[in-house]
């Protein structure tokens, strides 16, 4: 019988290329100058797509893809898949959570550390040489500081517990109050950044959450709070991140994602009380590796007619 | 006898307890023996020892609250035997070498500087950093700070080990007698000890070889606890998967082959360096004070041997 035929759209992982190729027929999108026409070429092949953060599956690919069955996504987001097609298709679609919880929320930590404790400036001042004419400014205290987070699913819950070992007191805002924890609720998120010192962005993103932090919240965290954002670019209203930065509105932020990746407010980039990251939050070897395998089983269970393990819906 | 009673600011405490300043007296000794069925609670600013003797003038006591880091200047098996709790403010260290492992794992600082260059529009994502979560963690030195970064990394995941003078009996980590095995078994050491003739350059060659090529160290102790020379020549080699530094032997200078390392993260001895650290110390102090008088359990408490 003919493998499959999946489409990968970025050379996302080389292991994951490796192992799909042999499995299944592999097309690699990236590699074909022009994607309308790779697309009407291969359109009555093409059962699956293996999409990641910066590009899924939006309306007009599912559009043109009439045999498509299902999206495999090398992330946990699934806010580049276009919802409604692929309700409308009847497409199946799977993401790759748990595996990477635990790496975002410790990169979630290490950003509260590097602008509060000045991590990241305080390197960049020693390897300039200054050490030698003075000492480094004070940092602030992270133990005991008020950690606000926004959406506490999984990845929010395991920012919550490493906090917690840090004597942070913790609180949050989600849909809905969260029945096995005793962890303080605030209904609507201008509370909860009234009342914390550090606010942690770790929701989904989707219609109700995009640019769900704004000037109101970024006004009501204040000139002492600090922003962290590990959820995804568009939660952030991010010229107003910008302006309360530069003005003082606010007192750091450590940024994982951004609005339009790979792009970076240029205003940021002079600032030392920013830390800025390249959306590295499950970049790791492990993690990597356990993200591309369970991409690979979705598919080969899909295509068994098993039931999929990681279904997104 | 000097004087350790020692109020750091009198009238923010003084609203809330009552204070007794030995400095209020020509003598400190006879100011003790006379108020000594009073005072529950000592608070040592200052690493000043606390001898025996001391304890002896103090039946009443039962808590000592210390703003220094470390508690050398504390026999804390004696302070076990005579039902005396013991607290500290060692967090800002703990807290700094956590965030230094990060750093080095997952290359904050590092990708901070690949952003910053213009590099992730030109050339594309930035390498791959390590996972924390179910590291081996080798701690040299299960005092305050030892104990306090193990409580954090318990949090990610991460598992625990110990060496120690002796080992602790009522620790769930396991112990190592001698550093060398810890770095056999370890992914990571943090070196948290106290610097004694026997911890000088306690990681040495041995121990970072033990240690291995993927190996990471992380000191916030003292500048003599790793042989620096050695370090450098790992780290240049490729020897040593990275380190994180809060310390160095001739700070402020730093070894100039360090500045072209991503692997490598480099602190100011910045350690104890946050406001908090000196100002909230009489929050902090205020707060373990009133959880004293109002017999809740306390924060910060030292683990006594």
């Amino acid at each position: 019988m003919e493998k499959p035929v999946v489409v990968m759209i970025n050379p996302m992982s080389e292991y994951l290329e490796h192992e799909l190729s042999t499995r299944f027929t592999l097309l690699k999108l990236w590699t074909h100058t022009s994607k309308p026409k790779f697309f009407k070429q291969n359109s009555n092949l093409i059962k699956a797509v293996v999409g990641d953060t910066s590009c899924g599956a939006d309306a007009e690919m599912i559009e043109s893809l009439p045999r498509l069955e299902i999206v495999a996504s090398y992330s946990v987001g699934l806010d580049k898949i276009d919802l409604e097609k692929w309700k409308e298709k009847g497409i199946r679609v799977t993401n790759t959570p748990d595996v990477l919880t635990d790496d975002v929320a410790a990169l979630a930590i290490g950003l509260i550390m590097a602008v509060l404790r000045r991590v990241c400036a305080s390197d960049g001042f020693v390897r300039s040489g200054k050490w030698k004419d003075g000492d480094f400014r004070l940092a602030t205290k992270f133990s005991g500081k008020s950690v606000g987070i926004v959406g506490l699913g999984r990845i929010g819950s395991a920012i919550a517990k490493r906090a917690e070992a840090f004597r942070c007191a913790i609180s949050y805002h989600s849909r809905s109050q969260k029945p096995h924890t005793d962890y303080k609720y605030y209904s609507n998120i201008i509370d909860l950044a009234t009342n914390c010192h550090i606010l942690v962005v770790a929701c989904a993103l989707t219609q109700e959450t995009h640019h769900i932090v704004n000037r109101k919240v970024i006004d009501a965290l204040g000139p002492n709070g600090i922003l962290v954002n590990i959820g995804r670019g568009a939660q952030v209203d991010e010229p107003e991140l910008v302006s309360a930065l530069l003005e003082g509105r606010l007192a750091g932020a450590g940024i994982d994602v951004y609005e339009n990746e790979p792009e970076v407010p240029e205003q940021l980039l002079g600032l030392d009380n920013v830390v800025l990251l390249p959306h590295v939050g499950s970049d790791t070897e492990e993690t990597s590796k356990a993200m591309a395998v369970l991409v690979i089983r979705n598919l080969e269970v899909y295509f068994g007619n098993k039931p999929l393990l990681t279904p997104g819906l | 006898m000097k004087a350790t009673l020692i109020i750091s600011d009198e009238h923010h405490l003084s609203t809330h307890f009552n204070l007794l300043d030995p400095l209020d007296s020509p003598d400190s000794t006879h100011f003790v023996r006379r108020h000594a069925n009073s005072i529950s609670v000592l608070l040592c600013v200052d690493p000043t020892p606390i001898s025996s003797d001391l304890l002896d003038l103090l039946p009443a006591l039962r808590l000592i609250v210390g703003s220094s880091v470390g508690v050398d200047h504390l026999d804390l098996s004696d302070c076990r035997r005579r039902g005396i709790a013991v607290t500290s403010a060692g967090e800002d260290v703990a807290d700094l070498a956590v965030g230094l492992l990060i750093d080095v794992l997952r290359g904050i600082s590092a990708a901070g500087r690949f952003v910053r260059s213009g590099f992730w529009a030109k050339t594309g994502d930035y390498p791959l950093g390590f996972k924390l979560g179910g590291k081996r963690i080798g701690i040299v030195g299960l005092g305050n700070i030892g104990s306090q970064v193990a409580k954090r990394l318990e949090a990610f995941g991460c598992i625990i080990s110990y060496n120690s003078r002796r080992k602790k009996p009522s620790v769930p980590f396991a112990y190592y007698a001698n550093i060398y095995d810890l770095a056999m078994n370890s992914d990571v050491l943090v070196v948290c000890c106290a610097l004694t003739e026997e911890t000088h350059h306690i990681v040495n060659k041995e121990v970072m070889a033990a240690l291995g090529k993927e190996g990471v160290i992380i000191n916030v102790g003292r500048r003599a606890l790793i042989d620096e020379k050695e370090m450098v020549q790992f780290l240049v080699r490729g020897e040593i998967g990275g380190v994180g530094l809060d310390v160095f032997e001739n700070e402020p200078d730093v070894p100039k082959e360090l500045f072209q390392l991503d692997n490598v993260v480099l602190s100011p001895h910045s350690a104890v360096a946050t406001p908090e650290c000196f100002d909230a110390l009489e929050e902090l102090i205020i707060f373990i004070l009133k959880a004293f008088f109002s017999h809740e359990p306390l924060r910060s408490l030292v683990e006594l041997e």
